[in-house]
């Protein structure tokens, strides 16, 4: 007889038996040995029928073709950029992405990315060595300017943006702050000093929190004290994240 | 054989008090603390992350690359002087090996991923301490893990096997206490660190091995709760 | 660093407020915790906010230099764990490193509060020597102060070992007796980011600073070691103004110190 050792979006680590028997199929983050199925990364166990499967709560960001991020210049090469993203691997920035401009060879090209720059990329191409190609041409994609980048949990992002940006949008209109979230785990922000200290605040309880529920409504009490505004309900069309 | 009372009166099979926690260190990528009586290691996992020089990189497979050291006020007499040495690069290589088996850094080509183990205070079986710090850590890194990796050492006194030997227990008989570190695949029961020192017949070793079994599984537990304790007290 | 951000974070200094949301002078979150290390003579945890330091002291009997026959030794020695930074490398000590424990070391020295005398145990032949060894468990800037902090928190709480009848020690025992600490010399590092003064620098800030001064202080006036560091010169009114905010904050740490015993 099968039989589920674990619940639903309960906290599982490396090793555990999440499953006895062989009806429980393994999905990602879990494995099967013999006839159980247990867990092979910290994460939160979600169970869809009989496919047993772990959210990751930590790790680094992997990179994946068309997501929106942002990267720092590392270093620059003959023939581009490189960026630092926050990840395992580094990003390249081929002159021809870099400018809806004709950067000729040779030029100075200072004067488009110059070092520790932060720019908005959107990811062209990962290869099975994990080199990766960005560009900077497209909506929203720009080099950066003012404000500042704080780097959060990666796997945590989504939970950051919320549904369809809400959360991102809720930061917004309560701290009056610009936002960026790339899906990297680099978060650029420009407001006012305090406001500023307040959505980074908010931003880290989200990190820490993002697994219970309940998030959104203990998000907006935080900020409406904190800022000591109350925060209108957002009209559906204003959720403009736009380059996520 | 004459009755022996362990000078801490443990069982034999009985390991001194284990703490473990998980996170210990914000600005690493995962981190714990592991303290087993009188021995506390620290373990930080940074990675994977590019690895430099680039001819140390493989194509197939991240790579991991343990350090094990004492803090300079960790040992039992004087000052131990800081920066690698025979031992310390000894206890990193097999530290890595026990670790290994139950990695998988294959998404992850050309990268490593570091552990740095420091011990601020160490009483016989530091190496144990470290590999169990370093199993919670690289777990706390969010890496692929089919298992934790569980040490803890059993020993032989006066002809009785002991385990989780502490210093004293391991100074009571010069003459032939015997020290097994032990690392286990708790799973599957695999060994993944076994040295010696002192002398032990053949079947003493296999009982040894066979005691030691449950140990490492109430440790195997101290692990895993550390880390899903962080996750509630975030709460 | 980024330009634009070291701009966006003195913009943020004039309206005072750190990018932390802390008040220019202000310290983290101070705790400090003593004696806890089976293995040392003496050993200290400071923490200021998240960021985490150890303090540890190792004693033994050693002959003396040549010159100073009569003077135990003091060394103070620090490194800057890989472990507790992505950005520190494993090797030899960094000249960051030597600094922190030059700088550290200076403000005990200087200060007397221990009698070097009082450490000699058979003249040119046998005195003791104190090693402090500090670390950075989890490194979120501020060395300097958080080290000094903890070396002289280890050092009040430090016991001798007990000397056996041959001569040797037996470091499983401790006996009751302390160093007697005379003074309580207590670094304060004050940065200037343009022209604000901020105290207690996380490592982020720390990169954005035009010049730093370290003020170690044994009372509300009286100092015993100084260390200026970054790139930009200071002025006079600036060195008041920073010896001034200094002294003021290592009132509110010797404070802290004060209860731990």
């Amino acid at each position: 007889m099968s039989e589920l050792l674990a619940k639903e979006r309960e906290v599982v680590v490396p090793g555990q038996v999440l499953a006895n028997g062989i009806d429980y199929i393994p999905g990602n983050g879990t494995y099967r040995h013999d006839d159980k199925v247990l867990a092979n990364r910290l994460g939160i166990l979600s169970v869809e029928g009989k496919v047993l499967k772990t959210m990751p709560l930590a790790g680094r960001y992997m990179p994946k073709k068309d997501d929106v991020i942002i990267g720092r210049v590392d270093d620059i090469l003959m023939s581009g950029w490189r960026l630092e993203i926050n990840s395992p691997y580094s990003a390249v920035l081929p002159l021809k992405d870099a400018s809806f401009d004709f950067i000729a060879k040779g030029a100075d090209l200072t004067k488009y990315f110059k070092l520790d720059d932060y720019v908005v990329v959107k990811i062209t191409q990962v290869t099975s060595q994990n080199l990766v190609d960005v560009t900077a041409k497209g909506q929203g994609l720009r080099k950066l300017r003012g404000g500042r980048v704080i780097k959060v949990n990666p796997q945590k992002v989504p939970r950051i943006i919320g549904k369809k940006g809400s959360m991102v949008s809720m930061l917004k209109r309560a701290t009056d702050c610009k936002v960026i979230v790339g899906q990297n785990g680099f978060v650029w922000i420009e407001g006012s000093p305090e406001m500023e200290v307040i959505i980074v605040r908010a931003i880290r309880k989200i990190e820490t929190e993002s697994h219970y529920s309940g998030l959104t409504e203990s998000l907006k009490g935080f900020l409406e004290k904190e800022t000591g505004k109350k925060i209108e309900d957002d009209a559906p069309e204003n959720n403009d994240q736009k380059v996520n | 054989m004459e009755k022996f009372e362990r000078p801490t009166k443990r069982k034999p099979e009985e390991t001194r008090p284990v703490e473990a926690e998980a996170g210990v260190i914000k600005k690493a990528d995962g981190s714990a603390r592991f303290k087993i009586g009188d021995t506390e290691a620290y373990a930080a996992v940074y990675g994977p992350r590019d690895l430099h020089p680039k001819f140390l990189q493989d194509p197939k497979t991240g790579i991991l690359r343990c350090s094990y050291s004492m803090l300079p006020f960790s040992g039992d007499g004087t000052r131990v002087r800081p920066g690698p040495s025979r031992r310390s690069k000894e206890i990193s290589l097999v530290t890595e090996k026990a670790l290994l088996p139950v990695m998988n850094l294959e998404d992850y080509p050309n990268t490593v991923v570091d552990v740095f183990i420091e011990l601020p205070q160490t009483d016989a079986g530091s190496r144990c301490a470290g590999i169990c710090a370093a199993a919670i850590a690289l777990a706390d890194a969010g890496l692929i893990m089919k298992d934790m990796v569980s040490a803890v050492s059993v020993g032989q006194v006066r002809g009785h096997l002991l385990v989780d030997l502490d210093g004293d227990e391991e100074h009571m008989d010069e003459n032939e206490a015997a020290d097994v570190p032990v690392a286990m695949i708790p799973s599957t029961e695999e060994i993944t660190l076994l040295q010696m020192d002192g002398i032990v017949t053949k079947e003493d070793l296999s009982k040894a091995l066979e005691m030691v079994k449950p140990a490492l599984k109430e440790i195997a537990e101290k692990q895993r709760e550390a880390l899903k304790k962080k996750y509630e007290r975030e709460a | 660093m980024n330009q634009e951000i070291l701009e966006h974070i003195k913009n943020s200094l004039k309206k005072g407020v750190r990018i932390d949301g802390r008040k220019p002078d202000e310290i983290r979150k101070v705790t400090i915790e003593t004696g806890f290390l089976t293995t040392a003579e003496g050993s200290a945890r400071v923490k200021f906010g998240d960021a985490e330091v150890l303090a540890g002291i190792k004693m033994a009997l050693e002959k003396p230099y040549p010159d100073t026959p009569e003077d135990g030794v003091l060394m103070v020695n620090s490194e800057l764990l890989p472990l507790s930074n992505p950005e520190f490398e494993a090797g030899p000590p960094s000249i960051d490193s030597i600094e922190t424990a030059r700088v550290i070391d200076r403000g005990i020295r200087e200060s007397k509060t221990i009698d070097t005398k009082a450490l000699c145990v058979e003249k040119g032949e046998k005195v003791w020597s104190v090693a402090i060894d500090i670390v950075p468990i989890n490194y979120e800037g501020n060395l300097i102060d958080m080290g000094g902090l903890a070396a002289i928190a280890a050092l009040k709480t430090a016991r001798f070992p007990l000397v056996k009848d041959d001569g040797t020690i037996d470091y499983h025992e401790r006996t009751d007796k302390k160093l007697d600490l005379k003074k309580m010399p207590i670094p304060v590092t004050v940065c200037k980011i343009g022209d604000v003064f901020i105290v207690d620098p996380t490592d982020e800030e720390e990169k954005a600073i035009d010049a730093r001064l370290t003020v170690t202080s044994i009372d509300d006036k009286t100092l015993c070691a100084l260390q200026k560091g970054g790139d930009h010169p200071l002025s006079e009114t600036d060195i008041n103004d920073m010896v001034e905010l200094a002294l003021k904050k290592a009132g509110e740490l010797r404070k802290a110190l004060e209860e731990v015993n």
